[in-house]
């Protein structure tokens, strides 16, 4: 079950991921909705975080590309806005919340500008929409799991994207965190930003999502959630990785092989 | 000590000049070190200054003599080429970073130590000092290599002011850096060409074998003291410019020492100084309130005990001696006594003829540590299912930690029970 759309919010066009050579992502194909909350949902190691990388550009390609609102990712940087998992940054870093949320404006004022009276009170109106305002002046090391995740939401609100990718905002945080992530996420759907999230549970999948992505190194299906989360698809996603794959993708790596012949 | 005044005077201009400009070398090292601290890549700085001898001595080789600018150009590029060897060989090869960095470490430095042998030995009258760039020696700065240096050391606090935005970002995360557009790449450029030019500015001073330690040292010592990072390169730049003044003052008071030790003690001193007596991070300031929350816990289970046997004896104002609580409790007893003696201070206790009791707030404080103590209880066997008879050792500890605004909480959540699971009352006065 692929499903393709007319005007994708993005498209990624037979894209293949590889990690010292060995491919981690085959031929990903597929195109997403504008408006929608998407979830991309595989078991772990089935490269969810490597495609939301890759299609952020911040590992190279090994073949096949990505566009956003039909455009390359370079040009529409300003409506793009990517939220890594909280376990990517120290939080011990000599930061307070209202620094960290301030960072969302970076590309708006680009080089060598101190954020301005306007900055900051853009990014006080983030940090109420993730109820965070009361800690602004806290230093990031004090703060729960759950409230890490809600000031790295907050930082990207403040970016004012039109797209939103999210890696596992919901891992390792509050019931009450995830009930407002969740609420924000459909505010934002409402006024026509499309979010793509990276989940691990299927039960919450159902009620979350709109679109669902099921990956395991490769598309397995990606369409809206009444079609895809089906027992079917779910087993083809979570039965194993295909044996034959892996091991072609070994041979790979372990030989210098080098792909086709240049043309 | 006249010595120090004769120093402090800066009677002669030459001394004026190493001061001025040992103290803009340090601080400015330490300014770009933060955040080669921050990016966790003090290893690599290390690395960076030892690779930068033999540039000075190919500089020196090409020049013929001390030529300052020479000199510093043949630092930089080896500078340089050893971080371009260290990526290239932690990225292409199965070798990990940690020890790309050994072997790029001490390859570029027994390559400068073969040059300037090399030097030592050829006969050139103008080689004499040479050695100095190993330990340092401020003193030998002439004005016009203080003219070169200071002008980096300049530019580079220049730079940071510029770029302190764009590198707080590449040093809290990077990837979030790449996605809003900015210039990571030519970001980590500068940053990494102004550490070289600070390790190169620095040389002379403090020498290639301890510069790592004006970087690093400096930002880490002041991490200890503020969670604000334009305090913490302030107070960075203030260590890094002491330790300077202190290494201009050993190379002029005894000039056969070498600066660099020198400078290195000043600032570890100064590091050790914050890592035991940092207001909250220090480990003497940890210490002594871990000590103050132990008398905590103390004072409020002798509290606790006075009121149950208050309780037993249906006499809460009832003289107790020290032997008919230690009954009760195994107390040492010296602590014991030294907890009766604050709780009478704090106004808990009174005591006559060496026997103690409550006052009222003391009664009233007791009452609501035993309260917490058997909430918990019947929090527990309500709301986890654990047995009567499990629940005491965990009231134990929690009672001491639960705040009022938690009380009212757990007061609501369990409506207000009379009797714990072990059927005692629940004292709510």
């Amino acid at each position: 079950m692929i499903q393709q759309v007319e005007d994708p919010a993005v498209e990624v066009h037979d894209l293949t991921v590889t990690y010292h050579k060995k491919p981690v992502l085959w031929d990903i194909d597929l195109t997403l909705p504008k408006g929608a909350i998407i979830g991309i949902i595989g078991p772990n190691g089935a490269g969810k975080s490597t495609l939301i990388k890759a299609i952020m550009n911040l590992i190279p390609h090994g073949s096949g590309y990505v566009r956003i609102f039909n455009r390359d990712i370079d040009e529409v940087r300003d409506k793009v806005s990517y939220v890594p998992q909280k376990e990517s940054v120290d939080w011990d870093f000599p930061a307070s919340v209202m620094d960290v949320v301030l960072m969302g404006r970076y590309a708006r004022l680009g080089l060598f500008k101190r954020p301005r009276k306007a900055d900051k009170e853009v990014a006080l109106d983030c940090l109420k929409k993730v109820g965070m305002d009361a800690y602004k002046s806290r230093q990031i090391a004090q703060l729960s799991g759950g409230q890490q995740q809600r000031v790295f939401l907050a930082r990207a609100l403040a970016q004012e994207a039109d797209i939103y990718f999210m890696d596992e905002p919901f891992a390792g945080v509050d019931a009450a965190t995830e009930t407002a992530i969740i609420e924000l996420l459909r505010e934002m759907s409402e006024k026509g930003k499309t979010v793509v999230v990276i989940h691990h549970d299927i039960q919450s999948a159902m009620e979350y999502f709109n679109w669902i992505v099921l990956l395991n190194m490769r598309l397995v299906a990606s369409g809206p959630t009444a079609q895809t989360l089906i027992p079917s698809l779910l087993e083809e996603t979570y039965g194993g990785k295909l044996t034959l794959l892996a091991e072609v993708g070994n041979l790979m790596q372990k030989t210098e092989f080098t792909g086709r012949d240049k043309r | 000590m006249e010595q120090f005044w004769e120093f402090l005077s800066f009677s002669e201009p030459n001394i004026r000049y190493v001061t001025f400009g040992s103290i803009l070398l340090c601080g400015s090292a330490a300014v770009v070190g933060s955040f080669i601290f921050l990016k966790k890549k003090a290893l690599v700085g290390d690395a960076v200054a030892h690779a930068v001898l033999p540039g000075v001595c190919l500089g020196f080789l090409l020049a013929g003599n001390k030529n300052p600018v020479l000199l510093v150009t043949g630092a930089f590029v080896t500078g340089w080429l050893s971080l371009v060897a260290i990526d290239y060989i932690s990225a292409k090869s199965k070798i990990k970073e940690d020890t790309a960095i050994g072997l790029i470490l001490s390859v570029f430095f027994g390559i400068g130590i073969l040059l300037l042998t090399y030097i030592q030995h050829s006969g050139n009258a103008a080689q004499s000092g040479l050695d100095h760039f190993l330990f340092g020696k401020a003193a030998a700065m002439v004005s016009s290599d203080l003219n070169v240096f200071s002008g980096i050391a300049f530019m580079l606090i220049i730079a940071v002011v510029l770029f302190f935005k764009e590198f707080t970002l590449i040093s809290f995360d990077i990837d979030f850096a790449k996605t809003i557009g900015f210039p990571v790449r030519r970001l980590e450029l500068v940053l990494t060409t102004l550490t070289v030019l600070a390790i190169v500015a620095g040389i002379q001073a403090i020498g290639v074998v301890l510069m790592a330690a004006i970087l690093i040292t400096p930002a880490a010592a002041a991490r200890f003291w503020t969670d604000n990072l334009k305090k913490m390169v302030f107070l960075s730049a203030a260590f890094g410019g002491v330790s300077g003044f202190a290494g201009a003052f050993i190379s002029y008071a005894a000039p056969a020492m070498p600066t660099g030790p020198w400078i290195v003690m000043v600032i570890s001193v100064i590091a050790l100084f914050s890592f035991f007596f940092a207001p909250q991070k220090g480990i003497v300031m940890k210490l002594i309130s871990r000590k103050k929350m132990e008398n905590q816990i103390r004072e409020e289970n002798i509290l606790k005990l006075l009121f149950q046997l208050g309780q037993k004896d249906g006499n809460y104002f009832q003289q107790r001696s020290v032997n008919e609580i230690l009954a009760k409790r195994p107390f040492k007893p010296k602590q014991l006594i030294s907890g009766l003696a604050r709780l009478k201070k704090q106004g808990f206790l009174e005591n006559g003829d060496g026997r103690w009791k409550f006052t009222r707030a003391g009664q009233k404080k007791g009452a609501r540590m035993v309260k917490l103590h058997r909430l918990w209880e019947v929090y527990l066997t309500r709301y986890l299912r654990i047995a009567s008879d499990h629940v005491h050792e965990d009231a134990e500890t929690i009672e001491h930690i639960i705040t009022p605004d938690l009380e009212a909480k757990l007061e609501k959540l369990l409506e207000y029970p009379v009797k714990d699971p072990h059927q005692s009352d629940i004292p709510y006065l």
